[in-house]
């Protein structure tokens, strides 16, 4: 039976590790093993490794509009030139990568979707290589966040057509605040504060893809997700409870996605996308089809 | 949604419903065509698989899933040279199918032995599909379980029939739905299984009086 609130998931990991809970519940829900469920996470964590290593920064999207830009953070990351320092700098440049792996059509793992693919491995990858992690302990840690956007999913949505960006990059950051909070020991209920800090965080943040094309602004919003996915677990690790409980937080989300006009829900038809820009590039996609 | 739909699919970008949906449903109907890589391929794009499609990369995850390819796989972008190389011939258009949801694509395959199959599918997001139409008639499974489906006239007995045959192999069935054009019709059950069918037992299906074709596809998930 999947986990149906995070105030479940809370109770539950008071009384036992959060991991134990949910891959127990992965068993029920899908009538599997407990070593077929992890050997099949496993696979996946080592999926969104070999997408790490897949990146060519010469890749150029369909439109053009995207790529390249990883590669320019990851110099920068290391200039000693920069506001957020190195570490920073390398989960920059990891979100930004795996964007544009996936802008070029190269082999990505959706992290609840291909837009925000970049969110889980930017926060994660770099974290595990300077905490030399096993990587059982990531794979732990990708329960978690797995069954975050499970309860986010059936509370409210995953999808930027039916809830905006903060669906999509709202709920991979809190996945990604939430596996970071657990992987640092926080607890089952530091580890769901995480989360609805981060959702808090990208309340409202709507979905205007320039031309519909999964390019602008996702690939950016990718590095802004896992800046709020690392400050918000850096606050549940204070101490910091989200004031407004987490499935309220959840609850909100949902209801900001139904208010959202359908313009702003993938359309293509606002914000960004319905710029003088995004409209060029809208007849231009059009021409070329 | 279970854990792996949150997680996954490891997948060739960009889009999770444009892209990865696309090739799940190109793949549905290969396998529900049954005899390896089509020789002729039809394919219908409606809503917004026309509109956006070109940028996605729809048109291509369409014809590498016709070939057989899974949703990881690299030659996705290429495989308009993969179907030239092996032979298939496909055509593309743009119709608005009414009613249907805004990602469809409508599919008519001929293959080497000159069977056909005439699928329209949708892909939902996040990567799952469900295949709505069947050789004209409207059907919904998914593909996410291992999915028996009979093709028989409309007349009683049939479904016990097939449950008898699953019971002998020990197969316990998770859904059943049956779908019939008029009564008497033509009519199409869809079901379910917790696991796959044995080959011997599709034999013995195909033997029954009034069964007219009869399809397995295992649970479509990379492992």
């Amino acid at each position: 039976m999947a986990i149906e609130s995070l105030a479940a998931l809370m109770d539950a990991g008071a009384r036992e590790d959060l991991f134990e809970v949910i891959v127990r519940s992965d068993c029920v829900d899908r009538g599997v093993t407990r070593e077929a469920s992890i050997a099949r996470m496993t696979a996946l964590y080592d999926a969104i490794r070999r997408a790490r290593s897949g990146y060519d920064p010469a890749l150029r999207s369909r439109s053009g509009m995207v790529g390249g830009d990883g590669a320019k953070m990851r110099a920068h990351a290391q200039s000693g030139r920069t506001i957020c320092g190195p570490y920073i700098g390398g989960v920059l440049a990891q979100a930004l990568e795996m964007g544009e792996s996936n802008a070029c059509m190269k082999c990505i793992v959706a992290a609840p979707t291909a837009g925000s693919c970049g969110v889980l491995p930017a926060v994660l990858l770099p974290y595990q290589e300077r905490e030399n992690l096993p990587d059982a302990a990531m794979v732990r840690a990708l329960y978690v966040a797995g069954a975050i956007g499970q309860v986010i999913a059936q509370k409210a949505s995953i999808a930027g057509a039916a809830g905006g960006c903060q669906a999509e990059s709202g709920t991979a950051s809190a996945m990604g605040a939430a596996a970071l909070c657990y992987l640092a020991g926080g607890s089952a209920q530091a580890v769901c504060h995480a989360a609805a800090l981060a959702l808090k965080s990208l309340l409202g943040l709507v979905c205007d893809p320039v031309a519909g094309l999964v390019e602008v602004p996702c690939v950016k919003r990718n590095a802004a997700g896992a800046m709020i996915a690392m400050s918000s677990a850096d606050l549940a690790l204070a101490g910091i409870r989200s004031a407004v409980p987490p499935d309220q937080v959840i609850d909100a989300m949902r209801e900001v996605g139904d208010k959202m006009d359908v313009s702003l829900r993938e359309t293509g038809m606002g914000g960004v996308a319905a710029t003088p820009f995004g409209q060029r590039v809208a007849e231009q996609m059009m021409e070329n089809a | 949604m279970n854990l792996f739909d949150i997680l996954g699919p490891v997948m060739v970008g960009p889009s999770s419903s444009h892209t990865a949906g696309a090739v799940r449903i190109g793949r549905m109907a290969h396998r529900l065509l049954d005899e390896g890589t089509p020789v002729r391929a039809d394919i219908v794009l409606s809503g917004s698989f026309a509109a956006t499609g070109c940028g996605h990369g729809t048109d291509r995850a369409l014809v590498a899933g016709l070939l057989g390819m899974q949703t990881d796989d690299e030659r996705i972008k290429d495989s308009f040279a993969e179907a030239a190389a092996c032979g298939m011939a496909y055509a593309f258009s743009r119709v608005n199918l009414a009613g249907e949801h805004p990602n469809t694509a409508k599919i008519d395959l001929v293959g080497a032995s000159g069977r056909t199959l005439s699928m329209t599918a949708s892909s939902l997001g996040g990567g799952r599909i469900a295949v709505v139409a069947l050789n004209g008639l409207r059907v919904r499974f998914s593909g996410d379980l291992p999915t028996l489906i009979v093709q028989n006239r409309d007349l009683p007995g049939h479904v016990r029939d097939v449950s008898d045959v699953l019971a002998r192999d020990g197969v316990n069935i998770a859904t059943l739905h049956l779908y019939r054009d008029h009564p008497g019709g033509d009519a199409v059950m869809v079901i379910e299984i917790d696991k796959a069918i044995s080959a011997q037992r599709l034999d013995t299906l195909r033997a029954i009086r009034g069964i007219t074709a009869v399809t397995f596809v295992g649970a479509q998930e990379e492992e």
